[in-house]
This record gives C-alpha cells, structure tokens and sequence, in this order.
C-alpha cells in the first residue's frame, strides 16, 4: 500500500474518532476495514501518528481475535464453536466447508478469496449453527446452505 | 408459580420516561431506581440505585464534576442474545435508560460498548440513535431543558470475551489490551479515563423507563422479596421453542422447561453459559433469581443423547483462549484445566486427575484477578459432582 493514502486514511480516521489514545481501537479497525489486516507498515505509522511505541501499538492488535495481523484471505469465515451451535450439528457445517474449500480451519485458500476459522458465540444460540463472512451473520445453515452462502462470495 | 411477563419488549412512547425524570430532581430518580431494587441483568445482580449514588457522590466530590456513561453491550457469555435483540427492537428504551441514568450522576458523556461480532447491528443502531437525537432525546438541551446534555458514542469491540468485564471494557474503550484493572478502586470513584463512571448491562437499562413511569412499588411487586422485577433468559439447545423468554424472577427451571417445551428427556440445563452452573433433574425445582441460582439468562438445554464431556471441553478450551493472560491463576489454570480434561479423552485421567483438577479450581476461584478467572471453576465443579460417571468414563 502507498504510504500517502494510508496516512490519508488514518487522518479521516482520526478526524471520525479523534486523535486520543482512546481513539486506538476504532482507528485500527477502521484499517482493517479497509486493508484486511493490521500490517507492520499499519503499526509502524499509527504508532508515528499516536506517539506510541510500536510495540505499544501492536501489543493492543494482538490482544483482539478479529484483528488480524496476518493478510487473511479476501472473505473470512468464522464459525461459530460454543456449545449451542455445536449441539446443532457445527461440526457437519465445518467438514462440509473444509471438504468445498479444501482448507482447514485456520487456512486460506491458494487464491487468496477464503479464509476459514472459528468465532466463539455469536448471539445466535437458538437459531444455530451459525457463522460470519466478514461482517455478515449467517444462522440456521445446514452443509449445503453454508456451502452455498460461501459460494455467493466472489 | 412465576408469571410469564412482557416488559422488556413492551411498547413505550420514545421520551415519556425521560420527561418525567427530568421534571424529578436527581436524588429523586436514584431513589425511586433504589427503592425498586432493581440489580444488575449482566450476572453480578449489583443493586443499580447504590451503583448510581455512589457515581453522583464521586462526582461532586471531583473538580470539573465530570463523570461517564456505559452502556454494556459486550454480550458474550456463550448462550446469551437477549441483549441483542433489545437493541434491534428496543433501541429507544435502552437509550432512554441511558439518559435518565447520565441524568441522576451528572455524566456528560457516555459509550454504548457493543461487541465486535455483532457488527452488522451497527447501521441499524446508528440510524436508531440519530432519530432519538432528532427527537431532542439525546444531545445539548435534552428535551428542551436549559443546559441537560449527554451524548454517547457506539464503540466496537473486536472479539475478546473478556471486555464484558467492566473494567476491560474500560482499558478497551481507553485504547489498551482488554485486561481487567484492580478493584478498588470501583469504576463508580475511578472509571473511563479517571472519572466516576457508571456502567450498566442493556437489559438493566431497558427497565430504567419503566421504572421511573410505574414507580418502584409496581416493580418491587413483580419477582420475589429478594429478587425484584423481571429476567430475560436466552434459552438454546435440545427445546421445541428456543429464544428469549422473560419471567419473573423465581421461575423454577421444570417451569422454564415445560414453557419452552423441551422434550422430557432433558438430562441438564447450563445455566449462565460457560462461566455458570450445571443444574441436573435433582434442581429442576429450584428457583431461578438471586437468592437462588443467579444468572445473567443463558439456559442451555441438553438432552440424554448428550455428552456432558463435550460440554466441559468446550467450556474449557473457550477459557483457554479468552483469558487475557494478565494474572497467574487464571493464564495457567486456564491452561491446566483442558490439560487435565483432556487426558480422559486419552484414556489417562482417572479420579486424581479430578481431584488435582478440584484443586486447582479452588486456587482459581480463589486468586484470580477478575470475575472471568473467578467463575472458569463454575461449570467444570458443578459437571464433575453432578455426572462424575461420563467425566471418568469418556
């Protein structure tokens, strides 16, 4: 990425939430939004630009699950592990996915489109089991519905 | 028996409440909110009213009189969505708790703390929001006053478990790693960036309306002596009806079953998701509220066909990864525990391994810092005493 428009966007960021230390956590999920993962050249100038430590910086990234600091794959897909949607049959939901992608949980795809992991509860505990594609919530799958909903990401 | 109510998601005119307290001094609100003895939804049951006064005295006790909001909609325990379902459906009331409650402590500003994974609720609470702002409801001058204003701010979290302990919640809000800070000193005297700071769950908030409408003897007569008002419970698993259903407080578990008409093979019901209690067919009778077992609402129901080994290691590989790491107790005993459970599962745990394991959760409960390393030992004591069998067996 161009350093320019990165700390292009760290500004409009900063001019949406501030440019605080409290304002930290919406602007890197702001640059996730925008990058798909919190990268060394992401710390480096947000650390520049909130007189942190780069450490600082990143010891705050790693402490969340959904930002990443590894490139993920294009769509994430998180399934959902707690209990009540694994008494719904997850597990099935799961191989089906691996088998369709041919990852497993953890990986991404060769082309860079998918990446597959797990979420802890999504709030969808009655109506499971269920999953996220990036920001989007899915309940109520079945193998072949998931696979499906997956395939509809291009 | 217990009645089945309809508060929570009951119409109310957007501002009503708001109006009347506003027309009420703020001694006043925090009375009536204390005499209703309204407690905390999210799991700790602290009375609300107490919460409230102690933030107001911190308040005019510090130069500036400066003081913060939180709404807690960090709904993570797993089994529990009944806070996300206000906020699609109830937005307005949530909020109206809000200011009625920035109201009675003086706080200016405020945060709705929602988590990461509930993410594509933001549009629809943003544009919930702003309409309550266009209304007057929120904002400088709230309902014409002169000089009542309190506005807040939707922050994300990003999938940490932990955040839903208030004082996470805070470090998140502040920029920081997730990681509970030492109590005392109680986010009502030192909070969100030093000042007193209130934080409140979704559901405690949705009965803020009410109560300031009906008057604390309408909710003191509702649930029970100890227990006052209604309780959402987040109901999941093997069950005909899953979803949220609200009940009085004192509601047995066989009552709650039959309602939600699980299917007579029910073996147990998790109540309180992974950081609660194990309840089997010898509690079915026992009552759901405070003096009770006390819950934050998520009820899991397993029939016979279940392993309740499954259920423990799930349980304790969820902890494994969601503790922050930051105190002893916890970061190892999150790690020994599915250690431990684990070697069952390889055919070399045996009655040792669960009283090595008791141990542990005992030094757990004990030393940990926060609520999260405290409560890990709940359901992992609670499943051993109750299907010891299936634990040596599996």
């Amino acid at each position: 990425m161009l350093r320019e428009s990165l700390l292009m966007k760290i500004e409009e960021l900063e001019r949406k939430h501030g440019d605080g230390r409290e304002a930290l956590l919406p602007v890197l999920q702001g640059l996730q939004r925008e990058y798909g993962f919190i990268g060394e050249e992401v710390v480096n100038e947000v650390a520049r630009k909130f007189s942190l430590s780069q450490t600082e910086v990143f010891s705050v990234a790693s402490f969340y699950h959904f930002l990443n600091l590894q490139k993920r794959g294009r769509f994430v897909i998180r399934i959902c592990r707690t209990i009540s949607c694994d008494l719904k049959d997850k597990d099935k939901v799961q191989r089906a996915l691996e088998a369709e992608l041919g990852i497993k949980l953890g990986e991404t795809t060769s082309d860079g489109r998918y990446s597959l992991d797990y979420a802890n509860c999504m709030g969808m505990c009655d109506q499971g089991p269920s999953m996220m594609v990036n920001e989007d919530l899915y309940a109520g799958l079945t193998p072949s519905k998931a696979v499906d909903i997956v395939r509809g990401y291009r | 028996m217990a009645r089945k109510i309809d508060v929570v998601f009951s119409e109310l005119e957007p501002g009503l409440a708001l109006r009347k307290a506003l027309g009420m001094g703020q001694d006043e609100i925090i009375k009536i909110v204390t005499d209703s003895n309204l407690r905390g939804r999210g799991g700790a049951g602290f009375p609300t009213g107490l919460k409230w006064k102690f933030a107001r005295a911190n308040m005019l006790a510090r130069p500036g009189n400066d003081a913060c909001f939180i709404c807690n909609a960090d709904e993570g325990e797993p089994g529990t969505f009944k806070d996300k379902k206000i906020l699609e459906q109830r937005t307005a009331k949530v909020v109206e708790g809000m200011v009625i409650g920035a109201r009675a402590v003086g706080a200016t500003r405020g945060f709705l703390y929602l988590r990461g994974e509930y993410d594509y609720m933001r549009p629809l609470i943003t544009q919930k929001i702003e309409e309550l702002r266009n209304l007057g409801l929120l904002g400088d001058n709230i309902c014409d006053s002169k000089g009542f204003c309190f506005d807040f701010e939707l922050r994300l979290g990003s999938g940490a478990y932990v955040c839903g302990e208030e004082t996470a919640l805070m470090e998140s809000l502040e920029g920081r790693r997730g990681e509970p800070r030492n109590k005392p000193p109680f986010p009502v005297e030192h909070g969100f960036l030093g000042m007193p700071t209130v934080v409140n769950n979704v559901e405690t908030l949705a009965f803020i309306p009410h109560i300031i409408l009906n008057g604390s003897d309408w909710f003191r007569q509702i649930g029970t002596a100890v227990s006052t008002g209604s309780k959402l419970f987040s109901v999941s698993g093997d069950c005909a009806k899953p979803g949220i259903y609200e009940f009085e407080y004192g509601v047995t578990i066989r009552q709650l079953l039959r309602e939600v008409e699980a299917d007579g093979d029910t073996k147990a019901v998790q109540i309180g998701g992974a950081s609660g209690f194990c309840a089997s067919a010898d509690d079915f009778d026992k009552h759901l509220a405070f003096e009770g077992i006390p819950t934050g609402g998520s009820i899991i129901i397993l029939n016979k066909s279940r392993s309740m080994f499954k259920m423990l290691k799930n349980f304790v590989m969820f902890f494994q990864e969601e503790s922050c790491g930051q105190c002893t107790p916890c970061r190892a005993g999150c790690s020994r525990m599915p250690e431990g459970i684990l070697k069952f599962e390889a055919g070399n745990g045996n009655s040792r391994t669960i009283t090595d394991l008791l141990e542990l959760a005992d030094t757990m409960s004990l030393a940990s810092k926060c609520g999260f390393g405290q409560s890990v030992p709940n359901s992992f004591r609670t499943i051993v005493s109750k299907f010891r069998d299936e634990i040596l067996s599996a």
